[in-house]
């Protein structure tokens, strides 16, 4: 399958008084039509922002200083931010979905005019047309009754219906991308299980690719096909789903999969956190930026800089200098 | 296109739904299901018949001085007396109204439109323009508004243009402050980031996505303003440099009635009812359109 993005070498930075955050550093991965991919990491570890940026939706004082974006073929970082090619793209080519449907939408404007309003701006249809296809829409996300709730207002939503609408309107011009930035973290755990089932139907319907940005890897697990491991504004680990979960490499993998419950493994399992807190994205060090917290560190680990993205099989990735393939259990 | 939309629309259609409310109904039943608004309202309404219709109902002329009747208590043929001068109250009042509603419209309009526009793209763009913009505001503001409005009425000149042109340079300070600070708190919601996601321009997101969520303190704010329009209205022309006497209007009737306010109060009490209905009459209807207006209210009331 032909890849649709591509993101290579990404940086982006913010200003702050206390000095440069680099949110995003030297970020690259790629996308293939209709893949479901995951992007995990703890909060603040550069996932959404890493997003944002492709989006171009970073505000000062925030700013993309390097690297590339390439969304089919063309390098979106050569249009300007508010340019009417970035704008044709956003929404329309890619879309995204932001973590709070109850914040989302606009409270003053009906549900019917915030659908509406995209197929109008990007697909130039209608008003008739546009809404006949808003409630089609509503109606695919599972809206019961959706001709009847096309007028109501966002309040008149519940959490999870409200992301419904949220998925409906970033499908709505018929997205190659749709970037979903944890989508479900603020829906109680049946809504969540619902929701990613029918995102995932749909993502197969519209033909389009599904980026997941979660901090939890159980929602992932399932629809997933790749993973991303984001630790300090890089990626750490990268690979098959299959190979994530069953073969990790990074102690940074590792130790998220051992704060997880399963329900396949024995009885009596401690649940492992990973001790420590992730480091101050400023004036960070020059090696590994887990080695505060990693178990698994060797003597190279101190001296050279934080290690490039190296094989371990054909698409399993790892940032880490030590062997973390022959020892199974933990060292020490 | 059409050809990818399987039909996957979820088959209860039938389900429950509450019976459609249309906006226009549920408008009227939040605006005028308070008595105090719906009561406003009527003041306004009465007040704007008087205006318009007021030289057909004013029982005499109110310019010209009748001196066999000066000072005159209410009775049957001057139901609210006369002045100094012998004009009759009630018909000197009913042209007021003109006067001040005229003034208090055209001000406010001016105002709270030049006012919205700066606030808006000051908020909105922040930077170098926000910058600019505000400090000039602020310098503005830094004068007490009646005193900038008499400082350009003076540099002007008298007249009800005038007048206009004064208080509305001198009132649009607040406006500006008032939508800038709103913007900025709107701009930093969620919606917005989604809105600019899908690729709304500037403008669009203005328009649609800020402004009508800025929109109710404003709403409030030109209805207190029209009161304290008319009020400063009346001030300028108390100093000589509003509307040019014999024109009627309230603020001049009460200033012009005050030599005899030991004699005859009904002379200033009267208009000064009148204003202080009005003003009144705007704030209640201004509280209610805001709670019929705003969505997000609408499930409270």
């Amino acid at each position: 399958m032909a890849e649709i993005l591509k993101v290579n070498n990404l940086i982006t930075q913010f200003k702050t008084e206390s000095g440069i955050v680099k949110a995003v550093n030297d970020v690259s991965y790629y996308i293939n039509e209709q893949e479901i991919i995951g992007l995990v990491g703890e909060s603040g570890c550069g996932k959404s922002v890493s997003q944002l940026s492709v989006m171009q939706l970073i505000n000062a004082p925030g700013k993309i200083t390097g690297g590339e974006i390439i969304f089919e073929g063309q390098n979106l970082l050569k249009y300007k931010q508010h340019s009417p090619e970035m704008r044709s793209i956003r929404g329309a080519r890619i879309a995204m979905i932001f973590q709070e449907p109850m914040t989302s939408l606009n409270p003053v404007l009906t549900i019917g005019q915030q659908l509406t309003e995209m197929l109008v701006l990007h697909l130039k249809m209608s008003n008739e047309d546009a809404r006949k296809r808003a409630i089609q829409l509503m109606g695919m996300v599972g809206i019961p009754a959706a001709e009847g709730r096309i007028d109501d207002y966002p309040h008149n939503f519940s959490g999870g219906m409200r992301q419904r609408v949220m998925i409906a309107m970033g499908l709505s011009c018929d997205p190659r991308i749709l970037i979903a930035d944890e989508p479900t973290t603020a829906l109680d755990v049946t809504t969540q299980a619902q929701l990613l089932e029918m995102m995932k139907d749909m993502v197969q319907r519209f033909r389009a690719s599904l980026v997941i940005v979660t901090h939890n890897l159980g929602v992932v697990a399932r629809y997933a096909e790749r993973i991303y491991i984001m630790y300090a504004g890089r990626i750490v680990e990268s690979g098959t789903t299959k190979d994530i979960f069953s073969k990790p490499r990074h102690p940074y993998t590792m130790g998220l999969l051992k704060c997880i419950p399963r329900l396949d493994e024995e009885e009596g399992r401690k649940l492992v956190p990973i001790e420590g807190l992730p480091p101050n994205l400023i004036n960070m060090p020059t090696t590994c930026a887990f080695l505060p917290r990693c178990s698994w560190k060797i003597e190279r680990c101190y001296k050279d800089p934080w290690p490039e993205l190296t094989p371990v099989n054909d698409n399993h990735f790892i940032r880490c200098y030590a062997d973390t393939k022959e020892k199974k259990s933990e060292p020490g | 296109m059409p050809d990818k939309i399987a039909t996957g629309i979820v088959e209860n259609g039938m389900a429950e739904t509450a019976p459609r409310v249309s906006e226009w109904r549920r408008f009227r039943r939040v605006f005028l299901s308070r008595g105090l608004v719906f009561f406003g309202m009527v003041v306004i309404l009465v007040f704007i018949f008087v205006a318009i219709t007021a030289q057909w109902i004013a029982p005499y002329d109110p310019y010209k001085p009748d001196y066999t009747a000066i000072l005159q208590n209410p009775s049957s043929s001057h139901w609210l007396g006369t002045d100094a001068i012998g004009r009759d109250t009630l018909s000197r009042i009913i042209y007021g109204t003109r006067t001040s509603l005229v003034i208090g419209l055209i001000v406010v309009f001016f105002a709270c439109t030049i006012g919205i526009t700066l606030g808006t793209i000051a908020g909105f763009f922040g930077g170098w323009i926000y910058i600019i913009i505000m400090r000039f505001i602020d310098a503005l503001m830094s004068f007490p508004m009646i005193l900038l409005a008499l400082v350009i009425a003076a540099l002007l000149g008298g007249g009800m243009k005038n007048v206009i042109i004064s208080l509305s340079i001198a009132l649009m300070p607040g406006y500006a402050r008032l939508m800038c600070g709103q913007v900025l708190s709107v701009k930093q919601n969620d919606y917005i980031l989604a809105e600019r996601s899908m690729g709304a321009s500037n403008l669009r997101m203005m328009l649609r996505h800020v402004v009508p969520n800025c929109i109710s303190p404003i709403i409030v704010q030109i209805t207190m303003m029209l009161g304290a329009t008319i009020l400063a209205e009346a001030g300028l022309s108390f100093l000589g440099i509003g509307i040019t006497p014999p024109t009627a209007a309230w603020g001049s009737m009460v200033s012009d009635a005050r030599e005899y306010l030991m004699v005859m109060p009904i002379l200033s009490f009267a208009p000064g009812m009148a204003l202080m209905l009005v003003v009144f009459a705007f704030n209640m209807v201004g509280d209610g359109l805001r709670d019929a207006l705003d969505p997000r209210l609408r499930g409270i009331l």
